[in-house]
Order: C-alpha cells, then structure tokens, then sequence
C-alpha cells in the first residue's frame, strides 16, 4: 500500500529525516516509536503533505501512484488520513459543515451524489457513539473550546467519518487520560478492516497495549534504527531510548 | 469666520442658507441647540487626519466634493421609498423608511406600537412628547470633541424617535431602513433618538442603501439611553455602493444593570466610518460592541468605538473584524477608558483582520487609559493572512484549497455575526458574507445599483 524508499527531508535547511524506507502491506498496524526530536511528526507531515516539509531525495508510492506528487486534498480523497498531535482551533466553522464539506468531496471523488442531509445527520450519530463523543461537540466550532481529550476522539471521529485506507496517528495517546485513550483506541480497532493500514506514531508503548501493532519501528536522529514484531514496544519500555541510543554507539565502535 | 477652511465654509454656507427652513419643522428646543451646535462645528470643522480619532480616514474626496442638498424629498419620493421592501423575506419587523434623513410626509408621523412604545418622526416627537425629548435630547451626543457631530446637531432635520416605556418587552425588532435616492448629487443628515425606560427590551437593525449611483454623503448621529435593568440590541447593516461615504455616530448610555449590544457589519460601501460610544453610566452594567467589514477595491472602512466606564463593576466586550481585499483599506480604534472609581472592572477588546491582498491596508490601534486598580483589561489585535496551519487542516480532510479558504473566511466572519440573536437576520447575513466571499455580488434583492 505504502513504500517509502530512501526519504530525506529537510526543515529550514535543516536535515531531519536521514534515508528513511519502509513499506507498509494493506491489513497491517506499523508503530512508529521514538525519542522527541527523532523525526517521527516530520515523517507524518511529509505524507500528509505539509509544504514545510522539503523532501531532497528518496520516493513515497502509495496504491502504485506518487505520492508527493499529489495535494494535501488530494490525498486524503485517495485515503490518507492525519490524526494531529495538535488538532486546530478553526473559529465560526462547525463540525458539522466541516464534515458534510469532507464527506462530499470523498463522494465526489468516487463519482457519488453528496450524502443527503438524513443520512448524513445518521451517519455523524453513529460514528459519535464509536469515540464516545459528546453529542454537542457537533454543534461546536471545530476543535474550539474543546478540552484536549476531546480533540483527540474528535480526530478519530473524523477518520471515522472518512473511513481512511491508511490511518497516520500522530502522538494520538499524548495527553489522554487511560480512559480517553481506551475510547480512541477502542475506535481505531472498530475500524479496522483487512484491507485497510494504520501507522501509529507514539512516544510510549502503552498505547500499543490497546492497539497490536504488526510491525514496530523505532526512529532515531532520521534514522529508522530497529524494525521488529510488537515485543520490541515492550523491550523499549523497560530499557527506554538510552539503550538503542547505547547499542547504537557500540555498534558504531564495532 | 476668516480663517475657516474652506470646506467648512461651505457647510457654514449650507447652514445659513438654510437654517430658515430646518428651524421651521423642527420644535423651539431642538432648535435651540442648532446655534451653538454650528459655532462648535466652525470651532473643531471637519476632522483632518490631524485630529487623532480620524488618523487613518481620510475625508476628503467627499467633504471636498460639492452636493447639493435638498431639504425635503417630495411626496412621490417618498411613495418610490415606500416600494422599497426589505429582502430579508421571513423578518417579521415594524418598519421605518428614512429617505434621505427624512421621516415620510404619506404615513403617520408617530405610530404606536404594542405595550405604548412609540416609533416615528424626531421633529413630530419633538412637539408631542417635548418632556420625552428635552430629558434626553443632545445628552449623549454633545461631550466630545467631533465637528461632525455638531455639524448633524445644527442641521439635522429629521430622524427616528422611538420611546419604550418602563417593562415593556417587544419581541418583533423595528427596523429602520435608510434610502438614499436622487439624482444630484446629495449630502444628508438625520439624527434618531431612541429611550428605552427601565425593565424594558427592544431590537432595532439599522440597514443603509444606496438606490441611485450618484455620489452620496450621508452624517447620521443616534443617541440611545438604555435605562436600568433593560436590554436593548442595535445591529446595523450597511450595503451602499463605492461612490457612498456613510458617516454615523453611535451614543448608547446605560444605566445600572442595563446590557446592550452594537453590531455593525458593514458588507459594502465607498467610505464608511462608524464611531460608537459607549458610555456605562450606572453599576453593573454589560455591553458588548461587534463589527465586521468586508472591503474590496478601493473602499475605506473606519470603525472607532469608544467605551466608558464611569461606574464599578461594569462588563464590556469589543469583537471587530475585517476582510480587505484588493487595494481596501480599513482602520480600528478601540478606546477603554476606565474612570478612577470605576472598580471591579471586566474590559475586552479583540481586533482581528484578515489581508487578502498584499495591497490591501489595515491601522488598528487598541487605546486604554486606566485610572482604577481593580481591573481586569485584556486587548489584542492581529493583522495578517489566512491561518497555514487551519488551511492545511481542512485540506487534510479532503476539502480543496479554494473552498477550505472561503471556509475560514466564512468562519472568521461569522464570529461576529453570530451575535445576532434575530434568526433570519443572521441567516441572511450570513448568505450575503458567503455571496460576498465567494466574489459573488452580496446586494439586497431591492438593490438596484450595482456596483461593479
């Protein structure tokens, strides 16, 4: 679905991502696991398609197409979702002329009429019940006002809502209570389908106890420095970064 | 008058030429202010960018300009006028028709309205209810330093008077809709005066059109007092064409425990310049002032507000915004002035404006003068583009950059005119900012000039 080869990226002339490859098949969880500063937003920002993000070398193809070819807009219609770490504030537009304006240009794209207004309103009421989502979140501005748990589920309501091919979760568990984040992982499961991915970028394992990754990479200094099976989530949680960091130096002197 | 400039001379000129007629329908004491009205208005004259409230606005183009003006429009004037109806279909209003400043010879010249409120004509008010009128009349208007204020005081020679008597709640809104029509072109003035006694509640929308394109100035003053415990709304909706300078002057005086609200959301105009006053006369009392422009081409839109706290633990909060795009130019000032005594202040004031255009010009400057110390006072103001982050957040979601724009435009213009508790008001209101938005023309249905 996804196939990363060789992907450097620069912010400011800075060099933030060092050759990064990876490929992700449909069906699968990839977790990306990291220190701060390792790159792992960057990574997210640069598929999504922030123009911040200057790509200097290497190719994204996802479903055979390229993927830095296409605008932001584009891709979410072809499937691409961002969960934010920081979702926006967006003042005096409500979530649910938001929602009704993503939801037809995803119809549009796939040729279909736009969603009726009853089928719409039933839509939003069952995918609110997913995340748990207070009914009147809704009716609210986006994002505004909304407590930081509330932003995050209002995330994963709106992948839900969209029903994603591949899901990035950008530090999705950051902030949340281990109820909050029981319910927004309980809904990216409910999501689950077998031909749909998910990238899950976290900075702890513990979000990976509710949502089992296939795959787990670690990401360091630009690098993807381990690829392994989900114990390597649970490896880093009892050694922490230092000991990739220590391994890593060994390594260098070897 | 040697060393007056010229172009007030010209008003001077206007004044004496015609003081003979205005003092005729107008009553002894409305009258009796007109004197020292014009001597104040030779004193000051017609603000400069000298003068510090009118830094950013510049006059000129229409105070240099000669009009005609003609003092009373004719019968069948007013009969056009009154074909005039208001597009905004489902709101259910008592109306008003001004035709240039004047209140219409063909209808009643005071109506009364359910609970004994009283709407019509200043100058009729003036001789029917003269207690009514010497208690408030120039109270509000008079302690400021604004040569255009006194200018509408000695020449004004109509308007709008409408009386709410003690607990009366009238839940239709009036409405009082400005024509400017003829075909010279014309200056005009009209001076509303609205009482709102204690316990009551009133709406009033304003709404100013231009139906023939011809050069237009308009000086309107409206002086309200908002008794205690009342609640009174004013919106005004301005929609004049490019060749329209709109001038008005707001007063609202509260008493204790009174809330009112002032929204001006200006949708087009050549030169528009709104100053409202705010004075809280008694304690506790709220108010709240909104505006919003959306300006293009070469239009100037100057919103000044002016809010007093002259009593402890008062509320005010100040929300404008502007949309200026192509080579538009507009200006806020925002002044809080809070007396030495006036404790256990609440003041806010918010200035957002969004340049769509790097031609595209905004002055805003925030004014807080602060004599108590139990205050809390917060300002702030921001001119720039279109949030990146927003924009990437809407297209992260499917929606495309040109609509994602105009949702943000239409969610940052909103803000404001969310405010307005009249249903098919906002609604409408907001249809004309998306139209407007969209690059579509935002006129009234009735609107026939089109401003291209």
């Amino acid at each position: 679905m996804l196939v990363i080869k060789n992907l450097k990226v620069e912010i400011d002339g800075k060099i933030i991502l060092k050759g990064i490859s990876l490929e992700i098949k449909a069906g699968e969880i990839h977790a990306i696991m990291g220190p701060n500063g390792s790159g792992k937003s960057t990574l997210a920002a640069v598929l999504a398609g922030r123009e911040f993000a200057r790509v200097t070398e290497g190719t994204v193809t996802y479903m055979g197409k390229n993927l830095l070819e296409m605008a932001p807009e584009d891709r979410a219609k072809e499937g691409i979702f961002l969960g934010f770490q920081y979702p926006i504030e967006i003042p005096g537009v409500s979530m649910v002329n938001f929602m009704k304006t993503a939801v037809n240009e995803h119809r549009k794209h796939k040729g279909l009429e736009p969603v009726s207004a009853s089928d719409f309103l039933k839509m939003m009421r069952e995918k609110k019940e997913l995340v748990e989502i207070d009914s009147k979140l809704a009716n609210r501005s986006v994002n505004e006002g909304y407590s930081g748990g509330e932003k995050k589920k209002n995330e994963i309501f709106q992948m839900a809502m969209l029903e994603p091919r591949l899901a990035i979760l950008d530090e999705t568990d950051s902030g949340l209570d281990i109820d909050a984040l029981k319910i927004v992982a309980r809904g990216v499961n409910k999501l689950k389908r077998p031909d749909n991915s998910a990238i899950i970028i976290t900075h702890y394992q513990r979000l990976l106890d509710f949502i089992i990754p296939d795959v787990v990479h670690v990401l360091f200094d630009g690098r993807i420095v381990r690829t392994a099976g989900k114990e390597l989530a649970h490896e880093l949680e009892a050694k922490g970064y230092d000991w990739i960091k220590r391994d890593m130096d060994k390594n260098d002197q070897s | 008058m040697n060393n007056l400039p010229e172009r007030s001379e010209q008003y001077y000129n206007l004044y004496k030429e015609n003081i003979g007629r205005i003092e005729e329908s107008s009553s002894a004491f409305i009258n009796s202010f007109r004197g020292p009205a014009i001597e104040k208005f030779i004193e000051l004259g017609i603000p400069t960018r000298k003068n510090e409230t009118y830094k950013y606005t510049n006059l000129d183009t229409f105070f240099n300009h000669e009009f005609h003006t003609i003092f009373m429009p004719s019968e069948s004037d007013f009969r056009k006028a009154e074909d005039f109806r208001c597009d905004v279909t489902d709101l259910d209003a008592h109306g008003i028709v001004l035709l240039n400043g004047f209140y219409p010879t063909i209808t009643d010249k005071l109506r009364k309205l359910p609970g004994g409120i009283w709407i019509g004509s200043l100058n009729e008010a003036s001789k029917k209810f003269s207690d009514k009128i010497e208690k408030h009349f120039g109270k509000y208007a008079n302690a400021n330093g604004d040569g255009l204020v006194h200018l509408n005081t000695a020449m004004a020679s109509d308007g709008v008077f409408i009386y709410v008597p003690e607990g009366v709640v009238l839940k239709k809104p009036i409405q009082i809709v400005n024509l400017v029509q003829s075909d010279v072109d014309i200056f005009n003035q009209h001076r509303n005066l609205i009482v709102v006694e204690k316990h009551a509640e009133v709406t009033l929308i304003i709404c100013d059109h231009t139906l023939s394109p011809r050069k237009f100035l308009t000086n309107a003053v409206t002086e309200i007092f908002v008794g205690e415990n009342s609640h009174f709304d004013i919106i005004r909706v301005q929609n004049e064409h490019n060749n329209a300078g709109k001038i008005t002057h707001t007063f609202i005086h509260q008493e204790k425990n009174s809330n009112a609200s002032s929204n001006n959301i200006t949708l087009h105009g050549g030169l528009v310049r709104n100053s409202t006053h705010h004075f809280l006369g008694g304690e506790g009392a709220e108010s709240y002032s909104y505006g919003l422009f959306l300006a293009d081409k070469f239009q100037h839109v100057d919103n000044f507000v002016n809010v007093d706290h002259a009593f402890p633990h008062c509320t005010s909060n100040q929300l404008f915004k502007g949309v200026l795009d192509d080579m538009a130019t507009g200006a806020f000032n925002g002044r809080i002035y809070v007396h030495k005594d006036a404790q256990g202040t609440l003041a806010y004031q918010k200035n957002n404006n969004i340049l769509l255009t790097d031609d595209a010009k905004m002055d805003t400057k925030p004014q807080l003068e602060i004599y108590a110390d139990d205050v809390k006072c917060s300002h702030g103001a921001t001119v720039g583009q279109l949030d990146e982050n927003a924009l990437f957040y809407l297209q992260s979601r499917g929606i495309n950059k040109r609509e994602a724009r105009l949702m943000l435009m239409f969610g940052f213009a909103h803000e404001v005119i969310q405010n307005i508790k009249v249903d098919p008001l906002r609604e409408r209101m907001d249809n004309l900012v998306m139209q407007r938005l969209k690059g579509e023309l935002s006129r009234c249905a009735s609107c026939m000039v089109k401003c291209g």
